[in-house]
């Protein structure tokens, strides 16, 4: 065999390697999901699944899954709608309006990239309970309603528009709302979709700050209904365990095949343009 | 990330100013002129004064549209964001149970009660053996990853977007997934290490596996995003640098020491940097995987905050911890920040 052909046996065995140890989890936790809670507890394990829908209806009755996905959705919701406006406004003001230092102020807002949440939790918490806020819809949302990474990307991105196109709106006598709706933001729409997925991304995921604002398990999100599935489950029934967790998983994992693109470029920006 | 300082096109400018004078409204207010005076209105016009003080309230008008589309965000950002920073500090060097009472201050009482308690060690050095085991582990794994995704095989872009998926997913799932392949006797890891005669370890309950399972998973859940972000990397290099190369008859691994690793040291900077951001501020995997246990074997400075804060209700050391944390992860950045100015004048 040739060195060529020898290198590219190699090449191809590390690909089905690396394969195997991302596909193989991701394959043993929808079969799991699917397995009857015998064809769980048997070794070597069974590695075609069933159709055991059951364990989703289990996982359901042993924790309100219902609720979790009603408070999960609202705040996915409307976190990432306040963020993508505030992203947008912002982003606009920066670039197309003058204001006396507004450059410093930009730097200003960017630098709250460099606080970590660690430094935020405790006062956010006795923020939000002054406001009456705790385990409320409010309390989930506004603290991470802020944009300051899709506000970044956004005014990159317009900066980059061609000058000319807002210039023509401008003389014709268009203000600026008018000018951000119907000229800039149409320009910008691949940066938005990018910047709104990455928030939907952010909010659906997003663990501590709910786990530390709810107090109920009613105004948990799906995230902290899995911690909460598996306190009640143990580690007897990971059927159910894992069914749980697919359905906290399943929404994120199809948005990425849909919107993998615009995902992998608004989260790698960073990196490739410093 | 680099910045571009100056917005390079403010609208107009004073290019649409010279339609129809300033409406009807006389007012004749010195100040008004003065300040519109400051920016240069050098144009010799018929009716300066009258010009002048419409471009001053065109330009107060866009002053407030400015801060009206500002201000949600800002408000927010200051709240939530610069205002814990400030507070956090003072709340430092109290002691409060935040229920009842008001913080009283203590001083420097709670830093040094950190500093000489044996097992804040302990964190500290569960905080920087995770944090150094995650940045080898993404830099070594990433960088082999992304060169195996560059090389021309069949099935790299379904390989490629399965390493990448569990990057989105919320990290109490991966978590909890990977509890379910650590277990010892039902777990994938048993199937994975049995042909080989290994019994699996007992990982998450076992004070000398636990801190390596939550690495393990970590890892998993990381490592596809630092591949996509060297392999971005190694597809910016310059071609002719490997043609040189090739020329000077440098082998394989000549070429990568020399020509590769170098020219991608900023990209290996940026993973450096996001990966020691990312540990110190691990919850969601923690939570799930090991509640910080067994004993203290995984509570790291992040979940020791928490711990704190919120199970033993001692704002005061939660936040003297925090802000350790907040100046180590602000020198990290700062470094970044220097770094990266360095390669664009070099560039």
């Amino acid at each position: 065999m040739s060195a060529a052909r020898l290198r590219r046996v190699l090449l191809y065995a590390g690909l089905v390697a690396v394969g195997l140890l991302f596909i193989g989890p991701l394959y043993w936790l929808f079969s799991s999901a699917l397995k009857e809670s015998g064809d769980i507890y048997q070794f070597p394990p069974r590695w075609l699944p069933g159709w055991h829908i059951e364990n989703f209806a289990e996982a359901w009755r042993a924790a309100p899954f219902g609720d979790f996905f009603v408070n999960s959705l609202i705040v996915t919701a409307g976190g990432a709608t306040i963020k993508l406006v505030n992203a947008t406004l912002t982003a606009y003001a920066f670039v197309f309006l003058r204001f006396p230092y507004k450059n410093v102020i930009f730097l200003a807002m960017l630098g709250a990239l460099m606080v970590p949440n660690n430094v935020t939790l405790i006062v956010n918490y006795i923020t939000v309970s002054n406001l009456g806020w705790v385990n409320t819809y409010l309390g989930l949302i506004v603290p991470s309603a802020g944009s300051v990474f899709g506000m970044f990307l956004l005014r990159q991105y317009m900066l980059t528009l061609p000058g000319d196109v807002v210039e023509a709106a401008r003389v014709d006598g268009a203000g600026h709302l008018r000018i951000m709706w119907q000229v800039v933001l149409p320009m910008c729409k691949p940066m938005l979709v990018t910047v709104g997925i990455i928030a939907v991304v952010d909010m659906w995921n997003d663990f501590i700050w709910p786990l530390i604002v709810t107090n109920t398990v009613e105004m948990r999100t799906l995230p902290i209904g899995l911690l909460y599935l598996r306190s009640t489950e143990g580690y007897s029934n990971w059927g159910a365990i894992m069914a749980g967790t697919v359905m906290v998983a399943l929404p994120m994992l199809i948005l990425f095949l849909v919107a993998q693109r615009q995902i992998t470029r608004g989260l790698t920006g960073g990196a490739v343009k410093g | 990330m680099t910045t571009t300082t100056a917005a390079r096109r403010g609208p107009g400018d004073e290019a649409g100013d010279n339609e129809g004078a300033g409406a009807g409204t006389t007012n004749t207010s010195g100040a008004a002129t003065a300040a519109a005076g400051g920016s240069g209105g050098t144009a010799p016009t018929p009716r300066p004064r009258r010009r002048r003080r419409h471009h001053w309230r065109r330009r107060r008008k866009e002053y407030l549209l400015f801060l009206l589309m500002i201000s949600p965000n800002l408000v927010i950002i200051g709240t939530f964001d610069y205002w814990p920073v400030i507070y956090n500090a003072w709340l430092s060097l109290t002691r409060w149970n935040m229920i009842s009472g008001v913080p009283r201050y203590v001083g420097l009482e709670n830093y040094q009660n950190l500093f000489t308690s044996s097992s804040f060690h302990g964190i500290l050095l569960n905080t920087l053996t995770f944090s150094a085991a995650i940045v080898v582990g993404s830099v070594v794994l990433g960088l082999a990853l992304a060169l195996l995704f560059d090389q021309k095989l069949r099935g790299r872009g379904i390989v490629r977007t399965a390493a990448f998926a569990p990057h989105i997913v919320s990290g109490a799932a991966v978590a909890t997934l990977w509890l379910f392949i650590f277990d010892p006797a039902y777990g994938l890891t048993r199937v994975v290490l049995d042909p080989f005669g290994i019994e699996s370890p007992r990982w998450v309950n076992d004070a000398d596996w636990a801190l390596i399972a939550l690495v393990i998973a970590y890892l998993w859940k990381g490592l596809g995003f630092v591949a996509i972000v060297y392999l971005a990397g190694l597809q910016n290099l310059p071609e002719e640098l490997y043609e040189a190369a090739r020329l000077d008859g440098a082998g394989t691994w000549t070429t990568f020491r020399r020509i590769t690793l170098p020219l991608l040291s900023p990209v290996t900077f940026f993973v450096l940097v996001t990966s020691i951001i990312g540990t110190f501020q691990a919850y969601d995997m923690i939570a799930v995987l090991t509640d910080g246990g067994p004993g203290d074997a995984t509570t790291t400075l992040s979940w020791y905050v928490y711990q704190q804060g919120f199970r033993a209700s001692d704002a005061g050391s939660a936040a003297a911890a925090a802000m350790l944390l907040f100046v180590i992860l602000l020198v990290v950045t700062g470094l970044q920040t220097r770094f990266v100015q360095r390669k664009v004048h070099y560039a």
